[in-house]
Protein backbone atom coordinates (compact mmCIF):
# COMPACT_ATOMS: atom_id res chain seq x y z
CA UNK A 1 0.00 0.00 0.00
CA UNK A 2 3.35 2.38 -0.42
CA UNK A 3 2.30 3.46 -3.48
CA UNK A 4 -0.94 4.74 -2.41
CA UNK A 5 -0.83 8.56 -2.32
CA UNK A 6 -2.59 10.57 0.51
CA UNK A 7 -5.55 12.10 -0.80
CA UNK A 8 -7.25 13.87 2.75
CA UNK A 9 -6.12 15.51 5.63
CA UNK A 10 -6.56 14.92 8.79
CA UNK A 11 -8.75 17.62 10.28
CA UNK A 12 -7.05 17.43 13.35
CA UNK A 13 -3.19 17.46 12.77
CA UNK A 14 -3.47 18.79 9.04
CA UNK A 15 -1.30 16.39 7.94
CA UNK A 16 -1.55 14.15 4.82
CA UNK A 17 -2.11 11.04 5.40
CA UNK A 18 -3.20 7.44 3.34
CA UNK A 19 -6.94 7.22 3.76
CA UNK A 20 -8.16 3.03 3.44
CA UNK A 21 -9.28 1.56 0.57
CA UNK A 22 -12.43 -0.76 -0.03
CA UNK A 23 -11.02 -3.74 -1.04
CA UNK A 24 -12.06 -4.27 -5.37
CA UNK A 25 -14.45 -6.96 -6.22
CA UNK A 26 -12.00 -9.20 -8.07
CA UNK A 27 -10.16 -9.50 -5.02
CA UNK A 28 -13.29 -10.26 -2.37
CA UNK A 29 -13.84 -13.44 -1.13
CA UNK A 30 -17.23 -14.86 -2.32
CA UNK A 31 -19.58 -15.59 0.44
CA UNK A 32 -23.56 -16.57 -0.28
CA UNK A 33 -25.23 -13.26 0.87
CA UNK A 34 -22.94 -11.60 -1.76
CA UNK A 35 -24.20 -14.01 -4.31
CA UNK A 36 -27.72 -14.03 -3.00
CA UNK A 37 -27.70 -9.86 -3.96
CA UNK A 38 -26.23 -10.14 -6.98
CA UNK A 39 -28.88 -13.40 -7.92
CA UNK A 40 -31.67 -10.95 -6.79
CA UNK A 41 -30.67 -8.65 -9.17
CA UNK A 42 -30.23 -11.05 -11.99
CA UNK A 43 -33.12 -12.70 -11.54
CA UNK A 44 -34.86 -9.11 -11.50
CA UNK A 45 -33.45 -8.50 -15.23
CA UNK A 46 -34.80 -11.78 -16.35
CA UNK A 47 -38.00 -11.59 -14.92
CA UNK A 48 -38.46 -7.87 -16.99
CA UNK A 49 -37.26 -10.19 -20.21
CA UNK A 50 -40.17 -12.09 -18.87
CA UNK A 51 -43.01 -9.88 -18.52
CA UNK A 52 -42.09 -8.88 -22.28
CA UNK A 53 -42.36 -12.64 -23.01
CA UNK A 54 -45.68 -12.77 -21.20
CA UNK A 55 -47.43 -9.42 -23.31
CA UNK A 56 -46.12 -11.11 -26.28
CA UNK A 57 -47.84 -14.31 -25.28
CA UNK A 58 -51.03 -12.57 -24.40
CA UNK A 59 -50.62 -10.74 -27.97
CA UNK A 60 -50.66 -13.16 -30.09
CA UNK A 61 -53.35 -14.94 -28.46
CA UNK A 62 -54.95 -11.94 -29.29
CA UNK A 63 -54.03 -11.70 -32.65
CA UNK A 64 -55.42 -14.97 -33.36
CA UNK A 65 -54.61 -18.96 -34.03
CA UNK A 66 -52.10 -18.65 -36.43
CA UNK A 67 -49.93 -16.13 -34.23
CA UNK A 68 -50.89 -17.73 -31.05
CA UNK A 69 -49.60 -21.47 -32.52
CA UNK A 70 -46.38 -19.67 -33.63
CA UNK A 71 -45.13 -18.55 -30.61
CA UNK A 72 -45.96 -20.89 -28.18
CA UNK A 73 -44.33 -23.60 -31.04
CA UNK A 74 -41.40 -21.00 -30.16
CA UNK A 75 -41.86 -21.26 -26.27
CA UNK A 76 -42.14 -25.38 -26.54
CA UNK A 77 -39.08 -25.19 -28.54
CA UNK A 78 -35.72 -26.77 -26.91
CA UNK A 79 -34.13 -22.81 -26.58
CA UNK A 80 -37.97 -21.58 -25.56
CA UNK A 81 -37.97 -24.70 -22.61
CA UNK A 82 -34.65 -23.70 -21.47
CA UNK A 83 -35.80 -19.94 -20.85
CA UNK A 84 -39.32 -21.04 -19.63
CA UNK A 85 -37.21 -23.03 -17.17
CA UNK A 86 -34.83 -20.32 -16.47
CA UNK A 87 -38.01 -17.67 -16.00
CA UNK A 88 -39.21 -20.21 -13.35
CA UNK A 89 -36.34 -19.73 -11.28
CA UNK A 90 -35.95 -16.24 -11.67
CA UNK A 91 -39.85 -16.27 -10.07
CA UNK A 92 -39.15 -18.37 -7.33
CA UNK A 93 -35.73 -17.08 -6.17
CA UNK A 94 -36.73 -13.15 -6.84
CA UNK A 95 -40.06 -14.25 -4.57
CA UNK A 96 -38.25 -15.40 -1.94
CA UNK A 97 -35.43 -13.04 -2.20
CA UNK A 98 -37.84 -10.10 -2.26
CA UNK A 99 -39.56 -11.81 1.10
CA UNK A 100 -35.92 -11.91 2.68
CA UNK A 101 -35.33 -8.19 1.69
CA UNK A 102 -39.02 -7.11 3.42
CA UNK A 103 -37.76 -8.85 6.27
CA UNK A 104 -34.70 -6.84 6.40
CA UNK A 105 -36.68 -3.21 5.50
CA UNK A 106 -38.25 -4.15 9.18
CA UNK A 107 -34.88 -4.39 10.58
CA UNK A 108 -34.49 -7.89 11.37
CA UNK A 109 -32.34 -11.05 10.08
CA UNK A 110 -28.93 -8.60 9.36
CA UNK A 111 -26.95 -10.99 12.15
CA UNK A 112 -24.29 -12.93 9.91
CA UNK A 113 -25.69 -16.30 10.55
CA UNK A 114 -29.01 -15.22 10.17
CA UNK A 115 -28.50 -13.08 7.12
CA UNK A 116 -26.35 -16.28 5.26
CA UNK A 117 -28.88 -18.76 6.40
CA UNK A 118 -31.86 -17.07 4.67
CA UNK A 119 -29.46 -16.29 1.57
CA UNK A 120 -28.67 -20.47 1.17
CA UNK A 121 -33.19 -20.64 2.02
CA UNK A 122 -34.02 -18.30 -1.21
CA UNK A 123 -31.55 -20.55 -3.54
CA UNK A 124 -32.48 -24.05 -2.16
CA UNK A 125 -36.02 -23.00 -2.22
CA UNK A 126 -35.39 -21.84 -6.18
CA UNK A 127 -34.48 -25.11 -7.16
CA UNK A 128 -36.96 -27.25 -5.26
CA UNK A 129 -39.61 -25.29 -6.35
CA UNK A 130 -38.39 -25.09 -10.20
CA UNK A 131 -37.58 -28.87 -10.25
CA UNK A 132 -40.86 -29.55 -8.45
CA UNK A 133 -42.79 -27.60 -10.62
CA UNK A 134 -41.40 -28.82 -14.10
CA UNK A 135 -41.49 -32.54 -12.57
CA UNK A 136 -45.02 -32.29 -11.59
CA UNK A 137 -45.88 -30.84 -15.22
CA UNK A 138 -44.14 -33.85 -16.97
CA UNK A 139 -44.63 -36.51 -14.68
CA UNK A 140 -47.40 -36.25 -12.49
CA UNK A 141 -49.95 -34.57 -15.36
CA UNK A 142 -48.56 -36.55 -17.98
CA UNK A 143 -48.10 -33.82 -20.73
CA UNK B 1 -19.58 27.63 9.50
CA UNK B 2 -19.16 24.75 11.09
CA UNK B 3 -15.99 22.58 9.13
CA UNK B 4 -17.18 19.27 9.87
CA UNK B 5 -20.47 19.50 8.57
CA UNK B 6 -21.03 17.38 5.26
CA UNK B 7 -23.10 19.49 3.71
CA UNK B 8 -22.27 20.48 0.53
CA UNK B 9 -21.92 24.44 -0.86
CA UNK B 10 -24.56 23.91 -3.13
CA UNK B 11 -27.10 22.36 -0.25
CA UNK B 12 -26.60 25.01 1.91
CA UNK B 13 -26.78 28.18 -0.63
CA UNK B 14 -29.85 26.21 -1.04
CA UNK B 15 -31.33 25.78 2.50
CA UNK B 16 -32.89 22.33 1.29
CA UNK B 17 -31.94 19.24 2.97
CA UNK B 18 -33.15 15.58 1.25
CA UNK B 19 -35.17 15.91 -1.96
CA UNK B 20 -38.17 14.88 -0.39
CA UNK B 21 -39.81 12.82 -2.70
CA UNK B 22 -37.69 9.43 -1.53
CA UNK B 23 -40.13 7.80 0.39
CA UNK B 24 -42.64 7.64 -2.49
CA UNK B 25 -40.58 5.51 -4.39
CA UNK B 26 -39.37 3.26 -1.31
CA UNK B 27 -42.76 2.80 -0.28
CA UNK B 28 -43.88 1.87 -4.29
CA UNK B 29 -40.76 -0.70 -4.81
CA UNK B 30 -42.18 -2.56 -1.36
CA UNK B 31 -46.18 -2.26 -1.91
CA UNK B 32 -45.72 -3.36 -5.51
CA UNK B 33 -43.16 -6.27 -4.40
CA UNK B 34 -46.28 -7.32 -1.58
CA UNK B 35 -48.41 -7.52 -4.79
CA UNK B 36 -46.64 -9.72 -6.96
CA UNK B 37 -46.42 -12.40 -4.00
CA UNK B 38 -49.65 -13.66 -4.65
CA UNK B 39 -49.91 -12.11 -8.00
CA UNK B 40 -46.47 -14.23 -9.47
CA UNK B 41 -47.69 -17.62 -7.82
CA UNK B 42 -51.16 -16.91 -9.87
CA UNK B 43 -49.15 -16.39 -12.66
CA UNK B 44 -46.50 -19.96 -12.53
CA UNK B 45 -50.34 -21.46 -12.09
CA UNK B 46 -51.82 -20.04 -14.96
CA UNK B 47 -49.07 -20.67 -17.14
CA UNK B 48 -48.97 -24.48 -16.24
CA UNK B 49 -52.78 -24.38 -16.97
CA UNK B 50 -53.03 -22.71 -20.22
CA UNK B 51 -49.81 -25.20 -21.58
CA UNK B 52 -51.15 -27.86 -22.99
CA UNK B 53 -54.49 -26.09 -23.78
CA UNK B 54 -54.00 -24.79 -26.97
CA UNK B 55 -55.90 -21.77 -28.42
CA UNK B 56 -58.99 -22.40 -27.39
CA UNK B 57 -58.42 -23.58 -24.00
CA UNK B 58 -56.24 -20.12 -23.55
CA UNK B 59 -59.18 -18.05 -24.81
CA UNK B 60 -61.60 -19.66 -22.33
CA UNK B 61 -59.22 -19.25 -20.19
CA UNK B 62 -58.51 -15.31 -19.76
CA UNK B 63 -62.86 -15.54 -20.86
CA UNK B 64 -63.13 -16.00 -16.87
CA UNK B 65 -63.29 -12.96 -15.15
CA UNK B 66 -61.33 -13.73 -12.38
CA UNK B 67 -58.50 -14.92 -14.58
CA UNK B 68 -58.96 -11.88 -16.50
CA UNK B 69 -58.77 -9.48 -13.49
CA UNK B 70 -55.91 -11.32 -12.27
CA UNK B 71 -53.81 -11.64 -15.41
CA UNK B 72 -54.55 -7.44 -16.15
CA UNK B 73 -53.02 -6.93 -12.29
CA UNK B 74 -49.76 -9.20 -13.13
CA UNK B 75 -49.04 -7.27 -15.71
CA UNK B 76 -49.63 -4.08 -14.18
CA UNK B 77 -48.26 -4.17 -11.41
CA UNK B 78 -45.37 -6.15 -12.82
CA UNK B 79 -44.51 -3.46 -15.27
CA UNK B 80 -44.75 -0.77 -12.35
CA UNK B 81 -41.79 -2.86 -10.33
CA UNK B 82 -39.75 -3.60 -13.18
CA UNK B 83 -39.80 0.06 -14.17
CA UNK B 84 -38.63 0.96 -11.13
CA UNK B 85 -36.32 -1.78 -10.13
CA UNK B 86 -34.27 -0.91 -13.85
CA UNK B 87 -34.24 2.26 -12.91
CA UNK B 88 -32.53 1.71 -9.92
CA UNK B 89 -30.18 -0.93 -11.43
CA UNK B 90 -29.53 1.83 -14.44
CA UNK B 91 -29.04 4.60 -11.42
CA UNK B 92 -26.27 2.44 -9.86
CA UNK B 93 -24.25 1.43 -12.90
CA UNK B 94 -24.29 4.82 -15.45
CA UNK B 95 -23.19 7.77 -14.11
CA UNK B 96 -22.89 9.67 -17.54
CA UNK B 97 -25.99 11.87 -17.47
CA UNK B 98 -26.73 11.37 -21.01
CA UNK B 99 -26.54 7.59 -21.10
CA UNK B 100 -28.27 7.57 -18.19
CA UNK B 101 -31.12 9.42 -19.02
CA UNK B 102 -31.73 7.50 -22.42
CA UNK B 103 -31.48 4.10 -20.92
CA UNK B 104 -33.74 5.10 -17.76
CA UNK B 105 -36.59 6.57 -20.45
CA UNK B 106 -35.87 3.81 -22.83
CA UNK B 107 -36.57 1.15 -20.21
CA UNK B 108 -39.66 3.05 -18.96
CA UNK B 109 -40.72 3.08 -22.10
CA UNK B 110 -40.29 -0.59 -23.57
CA UNK B 111 -42.09 -1.52 -19.90
CA UNK B 112 -44.78 0.59 -20.05
CA UNK B 113 -45.28 -0.40 -24.00
CA UNK B 114 -45.27 -3.73 -23.47
CA UNK B 115 -47.59 -3.43 -20.50
CA UNK B 116 -50.22 -2.02 -22.22
CA UNK B 117 -49.88 -3.83 -25.06
CA UNK B 118 -50.61 -7.15 -22.86
CA UNK B 119 -53.17 -5.44 -21.11
CA UNK B 120 -55.56 -4.42 -24.16
CA UNK B 121 -54.34 -8.16 -25.45
CA UNK B 122 -55.44 -9.49 -22.34
CA UNK B 123 -59.09 -7.48 -22.64
CA UNK B 124 -59.47 -8.04 -25.91
CA UNK B 125 -59.44 -11.52 -25.62
CA UNK B 126 -61.28 -11.48 -22.48
CA UNK B 127 -63.99 -9.11 -24.01
CA UNK B 128 -64.00 -11.12 -27.68
CA UNK B 129 -67.72 -12.53 -28.15
CA UNK B 130 -68.04 -16.70 -28.48
CA UNK B 131 -67.72 -17.67 -31.97
CA UNK B 132 -65.57 -15.03 -33.01
CA UNK B 133 -62.28 -16.30 -32.86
Amino acid sequence: MSEVKADAKSPVSGAARARPLSPHLQIWRWHITMAASIATRASGVALYVGVLIVAGLAATLAAGPDAYGVYTGLLGSPIGLIVLFGLTVSIFYHLAAGLRHLVFDSGKGFLPATANATAWAAFAFAAVASVLVWAGYFLLLGH
Amino acid sequence: MDSNSYRTPLGRARGLGSAHTGVGRFIGERATSVALVPLSLWAIYAGLKIAPLGYDGAVAFLQSPLNAVLAVLLIAVSVSHMDMGMRVIIEDYIHKPISKIVLMLLSTGVSWTFGALGIVSVLKVALMSAGTH
